[in-house]
C-alpha cells in the first residue's frame, strides 16, 4: 500500500510540475497575473508530493519491504538501520528520487525567498525549474520507477553493495546532489533573464547567493567523496580522475568561474553574456554528469546498472534542455549589450583570466573523460586516459590561476597598474619564494616539485594577507573596529582563497613525500616506514552485524617507544560479493599512517600495505575552508537586508546601489 | 542574431552527437599501420626484478602477445580475467608492458587481480608506447617468430576477439 501511495504521489507531482513549467512562463509572457501567481503555490505543492513519495520509499527501505524490487535488490534484513536509510539513494532509481527531491527543495526555497523579485521574474524562474522537474519525473515514471513491485516476494534482499555500507554513504550523496542540483537555480535565473530580455546587474545580484550556496554544498560533497574513497578503497588514493568524480568536478570548476563572474556582473555590470553562458554551462555539466553516470557510456567504478533506453531518454532530455537554452542564448544574448569598459590591467581582466583558466580546466576534464567515448565513436576502439593526462594538463593551468589569485583581489577595478601592484606585492613575493626554497630542506629531502607547489601556496597566503592588511589600514580606527568594518563576504573570500592554499600544501606534500611499502608479513615481522616501526601480530576473526571479518593487529612504535595499535580489517559480507578492505588510519595534522590488509599468503602470512601520507588531511581541510568561506559570504549583512532595500528602491536604482 | 553566440550551441550539438553514438558502441578492432611491420625494438627493466632486463630480442623465435596495461586503467580491469584465463592455458607467452605507471602500484594491482604475464616490463615514461603507437590503455599486440606484428587489439580484449581472431592466428603462426 505504502509503495503505491508513493507512486501516486510521484504522478501527482509530475502533473503539478507540468502546470508549474507552463502556465507561469506563459503568464509572464502575456502578462496574466493569475497565471504567474500559480508559480509559488504549485511549486510548494510539488515539493509536498515529492517529499511524500520520497518518504514512502524511505519507509519501504526502513521496514525492509522486499516486495518492492528496489528494496529487494539494494537492502537486506541484516543491514544496519542507518544503511537501510542510505540505501534509499543507493540504487539508480533511488538516486533519481534524491535528485528530484533536491530539485523540488531548491524550488521550494526559491518560492519562499523570492518575495522581493518582480512577479514575472519569479514566475519565470520557478517555471524553468518546473520544466526541469517535468523531465526528471517523466524519466522516473517511464524508465526508473523506484516503487516497482516484485512477485513472488523474496525472503530476503540482495543487500546494499558492501562498498556503499559506510557512514560516507549517509552524507556524501545528499551533499553532492544538493550542490549539483543547486546550480539549477542559477540556471533558471539565467533563462528567466534571457526570456525577459532583462540581463542587468540585478539579475546577477539575485542569483549570486544561490550560486554560492550550491557551490558550497558541492565543495563539501566532493571533499566527502574524496575522503571516503581514501579510507575505504584500501589503496590510499584520494582522487582517481574517475568519470564519476569528474562529473562532479566539472560543474565545480565552472561553478567557481560563475561565482567570480557574477561578482563582476553585479559590481561592474560587465561580462553579462559570459556570466549567463556560465550559468547555463554549470547546470548543463551537472546534467551531462548525470547522463554519463546513468547511461553506461563510460566504464567507471561507480557505474550503476545500465540500460540504453535510459541513456536515450536522458540524452533527449539533455538536447532539449541544453540545446534549448543555448539556442535561446544565441537569440537573446546579443540584445543585452556590453557593460562598462575596463583596461587590460584591471581586476576585471584578472577575473576574466581566472574564468578562462577555470573553463579550460573544466574543458580538459571533459575531454579526458569523454576521450574514450570519442575514440570509440570514431571506430578506434575503447581506451582509458588516466591520471598521467590529467596531471600533465592541470599543473600548467592551475599555476597561472593561483598566481592571479594573489594579484586579483589587490587590483583596482577598471584600471590598475603593474608597477603599483608589483610594489605592493613585493614582500609577498619575497616571503613566498624564500620560504618555498628553504622549507623543503626541513624535511630532509629537497625536491623541485615540492618547492614549486609550496611557492604557489605561500604566494596565495602572503598576497592574501597583504590584501587584508591594506584593507584594514584604509578602514581606519583601532584593530577591532577595522576588523568589524569589513563585510563578511570579504572574509568569506579570504577564507576560501586560504583554503586553496591549504589544499595545495596538502597535495604537494603528499605527492612529494608519501612513502608506501607492500610487504609479506608473518606474525612477529616488522617493517620500517617513515621512521615508524610496524609489527604484525597476526589476525583474529571478528563478527559484524552482516559480515565476517578478519582483523589484523599492527603495533606501531617509534625509536623503541610504543605509539599505538592499528586494526585493519578484511570483510566478507554475508550477502556475497567481493571482500572489502577496511584500512586502519591514524590521522594527524601533519600526516596519516595508513595500514591495510592485502591477500593472505602461504604459511599464515599476509600482504600488508603500510603508507605514510604526510599532510593528506590538509587537502580536505582546504576544501572545508572553501565551503565555510562560501557560507560566511552568504551570512553577509547585505543578504539579510536585501529584502527591505529591494522594496524601497526601484529596479534601476537598486542596480546602481549595488555598485 | 550574432553568429558568435552560436558557438556554444555548435559545440554542444557536436558533443551530443558523440554521446548519442556512444550509446550504441561496442569495442571493436581496427587495422593498424603497424600490422605486417617489424615490432619496434626495446629493452626494458622487468617490473618484478628491477635488476633484469627483457627485450624484443629475447622473444625471437617465439609467437608472443604484448599487452599494454596500467594500474590506473579502468578498461584493463575488464579484459584482465580473460588474460588470466589465457595464461593458465599456457598457449602463448604474454609480456606485459606496464605503461606510465608506478612500479609499486603496478605490482599491487597484479597481486590483487592476478598476474597473467610471463614477464612484465616497465615503460615508465611511455617511450616504448610511443614507438608502438599506443594512444591509450589497454592495447594488445600479437608478434610472430620473426618479430613482425601480426595483430593489434585496441581497447580491452573481448571473448569474441580472443576466440575468433587471436587464438586461431596464434595457432597458425606457431605452426609456421
Amino acid at each position: 500500500m505504502i509503495p503505491e501511495l508513493g507512486h501516486l504521489a510521484l504522478i501527482l507531482a509530475f502533473l503539478l510540475a507540468i502546470v508549474q513549467g507552463t502556465l507561469p512562463i506563459a503568464g509572464a509572457a502575456r502578462r496574466i497575473p493569475s497565471w504567474m501567481a500559480l508559480a509559488r503555490p504549485v511549486a510548494q505543492g510539488q515539493f509536498l508530493f515529492i517529499a511524500i513519495a520520497w518518504g514512502c520509499l524511505a519507509y519501504s527501505f526502513l521496514s525492509s519491504d522486499f516486495s518492492v524490487l528496489n528494496v529487494a535488490t539494494n537492502s537486506n534484513s541484516q543491514l544496519p538501520i542507518q544503511y537501510r536509510f542510505a540505501a534509499t539513494w543507493g540504487s539508480h532509481e533511488g538516486s533519481m528520487m534524491l535528485w528530484v527531491l533536491m530539485l523540488s527543495s531548491w524550488t521550494l526555497a526559491v518560492s519562499i525567498k523570492s518575495r522581493h523579485l518582480p512577479d514575472e521574474m519569479a514566475a519565470r524562474v520557478i517555471g524553468v525549474m518546473g520544466l526541469v522537474s517535468v523531465g526528471f519525473l517523466l524519466f522516473m515514471l517511464t524508465t526508473s520507477n523506484p516503487f516497482e513491485r516484485l512477485f513472488p516476494v523474496p525472503a530476503d534482499g540482495r543487500d546494499l553493495n558492501p562498498l556503499l555500507q559506510d557512514p560516507g554513504m549517509v552524507i556524501h550523496p545528499p551533499m553532492l546532489y544538493m550542490g549539483y542540483v543547486g546550480f539549477s537555480v542559477a540556471f533558471a535565473f539565467a533563462i528567466g533573464a534571457l526570456l525577459g530580455g532583462r540581463l542587468d546587474a540585478t539579475w546577477a545580484r539575485w542569483s549570486r547567493p544561490w550560486t554560492t550556496l550550491a557551490w558550497s554544498f558541492l565543495t563539501i560533497g566532493i571533499m566527502l567523496g574524496s575522503w571516503w574513497a581514501y579510507y575505504t578503497l584500501g589503496w590510499g588514493g584520494w582522487w582517481f580522475w574517475d568519470p564519476v568524480e569528474n562529473a562532479s568536478f566539472m560543474p565545480w570548476l565552472v561553478g567557481t568561474a560563475l561565482l567570480h563572474s557574477l561578482a563582476v556582473t553585479e559590481k561592474r555590470g560587465t561580462f553579462r553574456n559570459w556570466t549567463v553562458l556560465l550559468a547555463i554551462c554549470a547546470f548543463s555539466l551537472s546534467l551531462i554528469g548525470t547522463f554519463l553516470v546513468r547511461s553506461g557510456v563510460l566504464t567507471s567504478v561507480h557505474a550503476f546498472a545500465t540500460d540504453p533506453r535510459r541513456g536515450v531518454f536522458i540524452l533527449a532530455f539533455l538536447v532539449i534542455v541544453i540545446g534549448g537554452s543555448l539556442t535561446l542564448y544565441a537569440i537573446r544574448a546579443p540584445k543585452v549589450g556590453v557593460g562598462a569598459r575596463f583596461d587590460l590591467v584591471s581586476r576585471e581582466m584578472a577575473l576574466l583570466a581566472n574564468n578562462v583558466l577555470l573553463i579550460a580546466a573544466a574543458g580538459s576534464v571533459l575531454l579526458g573523460t569523454l576521450y574514450p567515448l570519442f575514440i570509440d565513436a570514431l571506430n578506434l576502439g575503447k581506451l582509458s586516459v588516466g591520471p598521467p593526462y590529467f596531471d600533465s594538463v592541470f599543473v600548467p593551468l592551475m599555476t597561472p590561476l593561483f598566481f592571479l589569485m594573489g594579484v586579483g583581489p589587490l587590483a583596482r577595478w577598471k584600471q590598475a597598474s603593474i608597477p603599483d601592484l608589483a610594489q605592493r606585492l613585493r614582500w609577498a613575493a619575497v616571503v613566498s619564494v624564500v620560504t618555498a626554497v628553504l622549507l623543503p630542506f626541513a624535511t630532509g629531502e629537497w625536491k623541485l616539485g615540492v618547492a614549486f607547489g609550496l611557492l604557489l601556496a605561500f604566494w596565495i597566503v602572503a598576497a592574501t594577507f597583504t590584501g587584508v592588511r591594506e584593507r584594514l589600514r584604509s578602514a581606519g580606527g583601532g584593530l577591532p573596529a577595522q576588523l568589524r568594518r569589513q563585510p563578511r563576504s570579504y572574509w568569506g573570500m579570504v577564507l576560501a582563497h586560504l583554503g586553496i592554499a591549504v589544499c595545495v600544501v596538502g597535495i604537494t606534500m603528499v605527492k612529494g613525500y608519501e612513502t608506501e611499502r607492500d610487504v609479506k608479513m608473518n606474525v612477529g615481522d616488522t617493517v620500517n616506514v617513515a621512521r615508524y616501526v610496524f609489527r604484525f601480530d597476526g589476525v583474529v576473526p571478528q563478527r559484524g552485524p552482516n559480515y565476517q571479518a578478519t582483523r589484523g593487529t599492527i603495533v606501531v612504535s617509534r625509536n623503541g617507544t610504543y605509539v599505538e595499535t592499528l586494526y585493519p580489517e578484511k570483510r566478507l559480507y554475508n550477502a556475497g560479493g567481493n571482500p572489502m578492505t577496511n584500512a586502519a588510519i591514524d590521522s594527524g595534522p601533519f600526516g596519516d599512517i595508513y595500514v591495510s590488509m592485502g591477500e593472505p599468503v602461504d604459511g599464515g602470512g599476509w600482504i600488508i600495505r603500510v603508507y605514510s601520507k604526510p599532510f593528506i588531511t590538509w587537502v580536505w581541510f582546504g576544501f572545508i575552508m572553501m565551503a565555510i568561506g562560501g557560507f560566511l559570504a552568504l551570512s553577509d549583512r547585505r543578504y539579510r537586508i536585501q529584502t527591505q532595500r529591494d522594496a524601497v528602491l526601484p529596479r534601476g536604482a537598486a542596480a546602481k546601489g549595488a555598485q | 542574431m550574432n553568429r558568435r553566440m552560436l558557438i556554444p550551441l555548435a559545440i554542444f550539438v557536436a558533443l551530443a552527437g558523440f554521446l548519442f553514438a556512444g550509446l550504441w558502441r561496442d569495442p571493436r578492432e581496427v587495422p593498424s599501420p603497424l600490422i605486417g611491420k617489424p615490432a619496434p625494438a626495446f629493452k626494458l627493466t622487468q617490473l618484478h626484478a628491477p635488476q633484469q632486463m627483457l627485450g624484443t630480442s629475447d622473444m625471437k623465435g617465439k609467437v608472443w602477445l604484448m599487452n599494454v596495461w596500467a594500474s590506473w586503467c579502468v578498461s584493463c580491469r575488464e579484459e584482465h580475467p580473460l588474460l588470466v584465463a589465457l595464461a593458465k592455458e599456457n598457449i602463448v607467452p604474454i609480456v606485459g608492458l606496464n605503461y606510465k605507471d608506478e612500479p609499486a602500484a603496478g605490482m599491487r594491482w597484479l597481486t590483487d587481480n592476478g598476474d597473467p604475464y610471463t614477464t612484465s616490463v616497465m615503460d615508465r615514461d611511455g617511450r616504448v608506447g610511443i614507438d608502438f603507437g599506443v594512444y591509450g590503455v589497454p592495447e594488445t599486440f600479437l608478434i610472430d617468430k620473426a618479430g613482425t606484428i601480426r595483430y593489434k587489439q585496441i581497447g580491452p580484449i573481448t571473448e569474441d576477439a580472443l576466440r575468433k581472431k587471436i587464438l586461431p592466428l596464434i595457432n597458425e603462426l606457431q605452426k609456421s
